[in-house]
């Protein structure tokens, strides 16, 4: 047993062989019993798991700073940080008027708090435990500390479904995993961050009480289920899927006190729970899509009573009219009662967000605002060999071997991942809800064939029946074994196999960390490039902008940008903004996004209505920084169109054709977003040998140079010109 | 003995420091006369007299002298400025179209006279303020009808007009004793500006052509869209007369008797000097100057104000203001004055009502929508200061445990509460003891 874990683990945590190898030494030299021995390991492999966790997420400290990455980041510090000012209570009913101006939001209201108030726990803690640490070093350590704690999870997830070496080896494995350190690096200061743990302890929870039928487990699994509730939207999926795999489990006549107690314990603790937590209120009464647990709860009490029913009598047939109507009643009543609160709106219809998810089209053609963030976009092919690498060959391996061994556990893992799995194909942000059950599943798989092979590697060719006999846990498993051992070159096949394995896992590890270190571990307000002799070049200018407007703008000053930034705007410049990345009200986007793709005269209007004083826009123009404005800038027309039908895309298009130079639409020329960010640009050069005027985002010459502006003046422009601010000038003294 | 003398510098100095224009004393006091000619200086000396006799310091330059200059250091040295140069194609010194621009954008009162001759500055200065001279350089305005009779005028260039703007604040309290000679050069009012005002227009039967040349195509001024004297006050209070005539000032008009043809009536002096004065009390803020201070807004009973409001929150909102006599700060009194609570459009509007001392109050219930409120006053009248206050402040929800805490109508779910409570415990307490 020990071996075959270390097998499996050598190839994962390769530069820890040695360690590992001289720690056992060690142990012989104590002459512990092979069990004590194994625990040692054991502990030994999870404790360098764990760490490993928390340093492969490190790679943004060092290369650039403590920071808090991108966009809701931002948010959520700004929340954590008035959070440990002011207290629970202010920051439970914070209205902010700061954001959203001038309607503001109610932050207490509309936030998770589960992630702030994790940060501000440890925070408190470690103040107590007298660590002067400032609550930025918190906030950018969470996640990777939640990373640690997940593996921690994985490892007895893995051992409840399977064995203790396949809970090993997923923990080794979803340590490392690309689709959820890009979550969860350090600075990604993020919901996910703390909820795919509260998501994977809350599965493990339910599974062991599903396992157990124990009371305590049940409610563990619901508490669980509220701090998942309290962190993430991404809930609702826990609230779906447990109700159908339960339904899984009933129809396959896998139905047991067990599988009732867990899942109405859990249910019903869980639902009171989370109404606890002001967002999500009595939307479990409430809302569409939390109907489907409600309906599997009645369909178990009903269960439940024909159970009894049929326990009392002993006619079948008398049981059989019974059953109908039972079931007939039931049905008929849930329909009834679904339908009415359909009809009267007691019960809201499904959101978009929702059906986004199970149609992959519907967000396209319907809400423009939630198909224009690019992580709600369908995910290529390729981020699945990005995030997964050779997970997604072990994954049907590991279908295989769940399907071989049947269990209430293995049930759920397969469902859990086929259906995250398809998720993960209707949005990219979701890989990151699979990537737990595609760990687990390619660890079952790992973990499965290596000791199956290893069994092999070390039978005696003769005595190889008696080591089957002794083979621990896979009977099954080992009887195919068995079958087989007539082979030839069976030993040395599967030496080589076990060779081949560890050759993917090593590749796997290496391509881990080039991920980690190339593609996850960029802040995003920073940015780095490489310069025309190979050094790195940093573009700090965004932090340079929202300083700028912190030091010399109106403290009460409003500034209208595009939503991406607000957040960033509030967090890092202190000042009002018109939207941020909360985008609760369409109309307020799309009336920004109008002002954006109106003349200049028009916007000003809009801009008077609104207060605005400084405009800020994102422009990568001479950089060739690909996200900005204007490359964004048809989802303004389109968000700002889908309200106001007065702006049209095909104003801004020229045969279907998006332009910003001579041949662009002579709307696009105009429009204050094409004004503000190619203002003065005309007369800078860019690259050597091109015309002035060259746009190096979009690689062409831009079509109107000589952009003068009304009424706005430029009133800063950050040293690459990524962003740009401007002001609004007071209505004209003597007109 | 060094501190006394500062002492003594600093006590020569108040009275000229005091006098320097300031919100609290808005009347101008230092006033730069550009002349074409130092001539001018006694051939209006009426007008300049008055000027002086109120109180002010009148300085006056040749306008192409080469000293002039209207700041130094960034300081205006005027608080008011009189062209009357009207054939001075450029002027000395610093002084150019965009600095007297500049000066009017800072606050300051500029008076303008074009006259026959006038020079494209002067149409440029007036251009800017709105005010569109006769493109013809030749052309006067010439009535038939409303003439004055005079020897020497032919042409009928000499007119009369009474046909003044309604409003005391511009013009006095007094109505005009006399009509107003006027011969000069027609403009009209640029309809893309809403901030110019005719305050003296032409009659029904005036237009603006050469009266030497015979008129060969219509006359593009006519009627009563032509205007003689017209007032700019810009959004910064900063108030302007732009006169189509140099002469209305001159001491020849005031004294002059008007009898205007077909009128039975000979006014023994002209209306010009009433005009002219009251203009320029008007002109350099000695009239309708409105401040508002001591804006108060808190919760009826208390009266700390919050830095925020919840909903249906009941608040007391008082301003007040004050009008400016010339000399002095006296209460203004009117019952139009209005309050919004705005949040992109009025939730709240209110009349404000006054106690005489010119203090404003009034008090509202705060709407049931939350969001960042403005109290808002846009206080725009006729020849008055605009008044235009807005404060910010923001109006929260309730917090979580500001809802009442039992509702009569939710009896029945506590109760339902409870019993069950009660009957799952006698429940527990049976199935566990009773076999």
């Amino acid at each position: 047993m020990t071996g075959k874990t270390d097998v499996a683990l050598n190839s994962v945590m390769a530069p820890l062989t040695l360690k590992m190898e001289s720690l056992q030494l060690s142990m012989k030299n104590f002459r512990l019993k092979t069990k004590q021995q194994e625990l040692l390991l054991r502990i030994g492999v999870l404790c360098l798991v764990y760490v490993l966790a928390f340093i492969t997420r490190l790679f943004s400290v060092l290369r650039y700073e403590s920071m808090i990455h991108e966009f809701d980041p931002y948010f959520n510090y700004r929340t954590t940080l008035y959070l440990t000012e002011k207290g629970f209570y202010d920051f439970w009913n914070w209205f902010d008027y700061e954001s959203w101006y001038p309607l503001g939001r109610i932050i207490g209201g509309t936030l998770y708090p589960g992630l702030m108030v994790t940060a501000a726990l440890i925070y408190w803690t470690l103040r107590l435990l007298s660590f002067a640490v400032h609550i930025r070093e918190v906030c950018v350590l969470t996640a990777p500390f939640f990373a640690s704690n997940t593996t921690i999870v994985a490892y007895f997830f893995g051992k409840e479904l399977w064995d203790s070496g396949a809970g090993l080896v997923a923990a080794a494995l979803i340590a490392i995993c690309p689709g959820y350190i890009s979550r969860s690096v350090a600075g990604s200061y993020d919901n996910e961050g703390v909820a795919i743990f509260a998501l994977l302890m809350t599965f493990y929870l339910f599974v062991k009480a599903v396992n157990t039928g124990s009371l305590a487990w049940s409610v563990a699994s619901a508490f669980g289920y509220f701090y998942m509730v309290s962190a993430w939207g991404g809930y609702i999926f826990i609230i779906n899927l447990i109700p159908i795999y339960v339904l899984v489990l009933l129809v396959t006549g896998r139905y047991s006190l067990r599988l009732y107690i867990a899942y109405n314990c859990m249910y019903i603790l869980g639902m009171l729970l989370a109404m606890q937590i002001r967002f999500v209120g009595f939307q479990h009464v409430q809302s569409g899509e939390h109907m489907a647990a409600m309906g599997v709860f009645f369909l178990m009490q009903v269960f439940y009573f024909v159970d009894w029913v049929k326990h009392q009598l002993d006619d079948p047939k008398l049981f059989q009219a019974f059953l109908k109507i039972t079931v007939t009643g039931a049905v008929g009543a849930g329909g009834l009662a679904l339908g009415l609160g359909m009809a009267s709106g007691y019960i809201s219809p499904w959101t978009g967000r929702f059906y986004s998810l199970l149609d992959p089209t519907y967000a396209k053609d319907h809400i423009p605002i939630i198909a224009s963030v690019s992580e709600h976009q369908p995910t290529a092919w390729s981020s699945f060999m990005f995030d997964f690498h050779i997970l997604l060959i072990f994954f049907p391996a590991g279908l295989y071997f769940c399907f071989r061994r049947l269990t209430d556990a293995t049930i759920f893992i397969v469902l859990y991942g086929l259906t995250s799995l398809y998720f993960a194909g209707v949005m990219v942000r979701l890989i990151l809800v699979a990537t737990p059950a595609v760990c687990l599943i390619s660890a079952i798989a790992v973990s499965a064939s290596v000791k199956n092979l290893a069994v092999l590697v070390r039978s005696k060719p003769k005595a190889a029946s008696s080591v089957v006999s002794k083979g621990s846990s896979s009977l099954k498993a080992s009887a195919k074994i068995s079958v087989d051992q007539s082979l030839p070159f069976q030993r040395r096949g599967a030496g080589i196999l076990i060779l081949g394995i560890l050759y993917l896992l090593t590749s796997y590890v290496t391509h881990c960390t080039w991920v980690t270190s190339e593609a996850y571990s960029s802040p995003s307000i920073v940015l780095a490039a490489r310069g025309a002799h190979g050094d790195r070049v940093i573009f700090d200018d965004y932090r340079e902008a929202y300083f700028w407007l912190r030091q010399n703008t109106p403290p009460d000053a409003k500034v209208m940008s595009w939503w991406d930034y607000g957040y960033q705007i509030t967090a890092m410049g202190n000042r009002t903004v018109i939207v941020d990345n909360n985008t609760w009200n369409n109309t307020h986007i799309a009336t920004v996004g109008r002002a954006m793709s109106s003349y200049e005269h028009e916007a000003y209007e809009i801009m008077q209505s609104l207060d605005v004083d400084y405009v800020l826009v994102v422009f990568g123009g001479v950089t060739g920084y690909s996200s900005d404005d204007i490359n964004k800038f048809l989802w303004m027309v389109r968000i700002g169109g889908g309200v106001f039908p007065v702006i049209k895309e095909s104003d801004y298009l020229v045969n279907g054709e998006y332009r910003v130079d001579k041949g662009a639409a002579p709307k696009m020329l105009n429009c204050l977003m094409y004004k503000l960010c190619y203002h003065r640009f005309g007369e800078l050069s860019t690259e050597y040998g091109r015309p002035p005027g060259w746009d190096r985002a979009r690689g062409v010459e831009i079509g109107n140079k000589n952009v003068k502006l009304e009424f706005l003046e430029e009133a800063f422009t950050t040293s690459n010109w990524i962003v740009r601010i401007y002001k609004v000038k007071p209505p004209v003294n003597r007109w | 003995m060094a501190v006394l003398r500062l002492i003594a510098a600093l006590l020569m100095l108040s009275p000229i420091l005091s006098l320097a224009f300031s919100p609290e004393n808005p009347t101008n006091q230092r006033i730069l006369v550009l002349l074409d000619d130092l001539a001018i200086k006694s051939s209006h000396s009426i007008f300049f007299k008055s000027l002086t006799d109120r109180g002010y310091n009148l300085d006056f330059k040749l306008a192409d002298d080469p000293k002039l200059s209207l700041q130094r250091y960034g300081q205006y040295l005027y608080d008011g400025l009189i062209i009357f140069a009207p054939s001075a194609e450029r002027l000395g010194g610093a002084l150019d179209l965009p600095a007297v621009l500049d000066f009017v954008d800072s606050g300051h009162d500029l008076i303008l006279a074009a006259d026959t001759t006038t020079s494209d500055l002067i149409r440029d200065i007036a251009a800017e303020c709105g005010v569109d001279f006769d493109e013809d350089p030749e052309a006067l305005v010439i009535d038939h009808t409303s003439y004055a009779i005079s020897k020497t005028d032919t042409g009928h260039t000499l007119i009369v007009s009474d046909n003044v703007i309604d409003s005391k604040v511009i013009l006095g309290e007094k109505k005009l004793e006399a009509p107003v000679l006027f011969q000069g050069i027609a403009h009209s009012l640029n309809p893309a500006n809403s901030l110019v005002l005719k305050v003296l227009s032409a009659s029904p039967s005036a237009y603006s052509a050469n009266p030497k040349a015979e008129i060969s195509n219509p006359p593009a001024l006519i009627g009563s869209s032509i205007s003689l004297v017209s007032v700019v006050q810009g959004r910064n209070n900063a108030r302007i007369v732009i006169s189509g005539s140099l002469d209305l000032f001159s001491n020849k008009f005031m004294k002059s008797a008007v009898k205007t043809f077909g009128s039975s009536v000979e006014h023994g002096k002209s209306g010009n000097e009433q005009f002219v004065s009251e203009l320029s009390k008007w002109v350099f803020h000695e009239r309708g100057h409105l401040k508002a201070v001591n804006v108060q807004h808190h919760k009826i009973g208390e009266t700390v104000e919050p830095a925020t409001y919840r909903i249906t929150d009941y608040l007391e909102y008082s301003v007040e203001i004050f009008e400016w006599t010339g000399k002095d700060w006296k209460p203004y009194v009117a019952d139009d004055v209005q309050v919004q609570f705005y949040m992109m459009s009025p939730y709240v509007l209110k009349t404000l009502s006054h106690n005489n001392k010119g203090l404003y109050s009034t008090s509202f219930q705060v709407p049931d929508v939350y969001g960042v409120f403005q109290f808002k006053i846009e206080y725009r009248r006729l020849g008055y200061t605009s008044l235009s206050l807005s404060k910010q402040i923001p109006v929260r929800p309730f917090r979580h445990n500001e809802y009442e805490r039992f509702i009569i109508s939710a009896y029945p779910y506590y109760g339902g509460a409870f019993s069950m409570m009660a009957g799952f415990f006698i429940f527990g307490l049976v199935f566990l003891y009773h076999k």
